[in-house]
């Protein structure tokens, strides 16, 4: 019974720790930010192209398929009603406002996520960090400064591909497979969406870059520093990325109904 | 108050005698695992000191902790006359620039090429030209031998020229104190000559002072002044080369000339070879 009143004080004594650690590093990320926007912008701007312009391929197909089966279920459905021509409104809003930002978290968290924590992890697993610390440069700003802001910037730009890509497949689909009138497509389209709607995406998508490359770089840099321990840190960035973005999607949500 | 005026008194006195590193009561201990108990070591200025003892003795921890990168639980580390422990993070990286290390694995960063990772400590701490930076690092990687290697990755490199261009980037800044972990392993006789040479050069010609962290009782002994010999968290013997190779402790002499038998155990601890053969252990 001792024991497991300890174990319980020692698991939620290490979960206060680990989450006060959390808080302090995204501070520090956020402290050493506007001067590396400022002074080394070169350093960023390789990031947003390895978080970025690496990920474009794996965007941009899923988006023109997560755009397509839109545009199939929603003509399939609207259909039911003579509803058909509102298929490019449905599909507009559907990714603006939430699979657009969302899934490009994931798919964010499985290609630049899972690259940045391994990248990060095997730094220290190989004395990389260690050394940069013994020629007196602070890794977290020379090192995890960079991707984090790189990833955060990337991100709603590959929303925004993701969106644009995605209602081209769903026009594809329904326009040119399925023969929705391709006027009624873009005007219902037009009616339906507003101002609020995309600035609901930009929002989310800046949340989810910061979320995602947060979880990227704390796990790479708090990795065990073995082949194992990079492994885990890998996963766990997936996985708690993965659950953290469904949540703040739902409170988001919930806040700007 | 009292043990703190005796740091202080300890360390004013220390920077200004001939001894640039000296450790005290050193404490050290990793999880139930003590590694340092009461460890004492002096650190000559300007000598080649060789920090020698069998495997997982703690010696690559104990250049850790001269370079704050661990920290101890008890005793102090001063530097110059300085306890390191009380340097906020400026003026620990302020110290650290006038150090060059070498690790044991080089520890290049992999995402710059060869000519870039000497670049790098000029880069982040100089506003020196490029013009000027090019000529310094090829100067630094020409003392090692690997000037035709400037362009390569260090993905490309062998485990010997990965440690000899993170030796040209140790010295870059043309440092105070050059740390050594392990500088002998995974170098062919040519380089190991040319790197022993270096080591001696560097430190006479320019005034340093080196620590080096071997195995290699041989390659070290010709390029050491003095070293100290650490077992079971203590420094079991020190002097010259020579004094130790002429020591009678059976625990140096066995480690100066390899012996299998001796206080050291080649063998971790473990059950009875025969009985775990016939795996009466596990029924």
């Amino acid at each position: 019974m001792k024991s497991a009143v300890r174990d319980i004080y020692n698991n939620v004594f290490e979960f206060v720790r680990t989450f006060g650690a959390f808080q302090l590093f995204f501070l520090r990320l956020i402290r050493h930010s506007p001067r590396m926007l400022m002074r080394r912008p070169g350093l960023v701007i390789k990031q947003i192209y390895n978080t970025g312009a690496l990920s474009l391929v794996i965007i941009m197909v899923c988006g023109f398929f997560v755009g397509g089966v839109l545009g199939l279920q929603g003509f399939a459905n609207l259909a039911r009603f003579n509803a058909e021509d509102s298929v490019g409104a449905v599909v507009a809003l559907a990714l603006l406002k939430e699979l657009g930002p969302v899934i490009t978290a994931l798919l964010f968290a499985g290609r630049a996520g899972t690259a940045l924590s391994s990248e990060i992890g095997l730094m220290k697993a190989t004395d990389q960090l260690s050394a940069m610390e013994m020629m007196a440069v602070n890794p977290v700003r020379r090192v995890l400064v960079p991707r984090f802001l790189g990833g955060v910037i990337a991100m709603p730009m590959l929303v925004a591909i993701f969106t644009c890509v995605g209602l081209f497949g769903a026009h594809v689909v329904s326009v040119d497979l399925l023969n929705v009138d391709v006027g009624a497509f873009w005007q219902q389209m037009q009616l339906s969406v507003d101002m609020d709607d995309v600035q609901e995406g930009i929002f989310k998508s800046i949340v989810f870059g910061i979320v995602a490359s947060l979880m990227a770089v704390w796990e790479g840099y708090n990795a065990i520093p073995t082949a194992e321990g990079v492994g885990r840190a890998t996963t766990r960035t997936v996985v708690i990325t993965a659950i953290a973005v469904l949540i703040f999607d739902f409170m988001i949500t919930a806040i700007m109904l | 108050m009292h043990c703190l005026n005796g740091f202080l008194l300890f360390c004013i006195v220390s920077s200004e005698s001939e001894n640039l590193i000296e450790i005290r009561d050193l404490m050290y201990s990793r999880g139930a695992r003590v590694i340092f108990k009461d460890l004492n070591l002096t650190i000559k200025r300007g000598e080649i000191t060789a920090l020698m003892g069998p495997s997982g003795t703690g010696k690559t921890t104990l250049l850790r902790l001269i370079t704050r990168q661990l920290i101890p639980q008890q005793g102090f580390i001063c530097i110059n006359g300085v306890d390191i422990s009380t340097l906020n993070q400026r003026e620990l990286y302020e110290l650290r620039q006038r150090f060059g290390m070498l690790f044991q694995n080089g520890a290049l960063l992999t995402d710059l090429n060869v000519f870039e990772n000497v670049a790098f400590p000029l880069r982040e701490h100089t506003k020196l030209t490029n013009r000027l930076i090019r000529h310094v690092v090829l100067t630094k990687l020409h003392a090692v031998g690997l000037r035709g290697a400037a362009d390569m990755m260090p993905a490309e490199l062998s485990g010997g020229m990965a440690r000899r261009v993170a030796l040209a980037r140790a010295m870059v800044m043309d440092p105070e104190i050059l740390i050594y972990d392990e500088p002998f392993v995974g170098l062919d006789p040519i380089s190991m000559g040319v790197i022993v040479r270096l080591v001696r050069r560097m430190n006479d010609a320019l005034g340093i002072t080196s620590i080096v962290v071997s195995h290699d009782v041989a390659e070290v002994s010709t390029v050491a002044d003095r070293s100290y010999l650490i077992s079971d968290g203590k420094v079991a013997a020190s002097g010259s080369p020579d004094e130790l190779h002429a020591a009678n402790s059976e625990l140096v002499r066995q480690f100066m000339h390899g012996m299998a038998d001796g206080p050291v155990a080649f063998h971790f601890e473990a059950p009875n070879y025969a009985e775990q053969l016939l795996g009466r252990d596990s029924e």
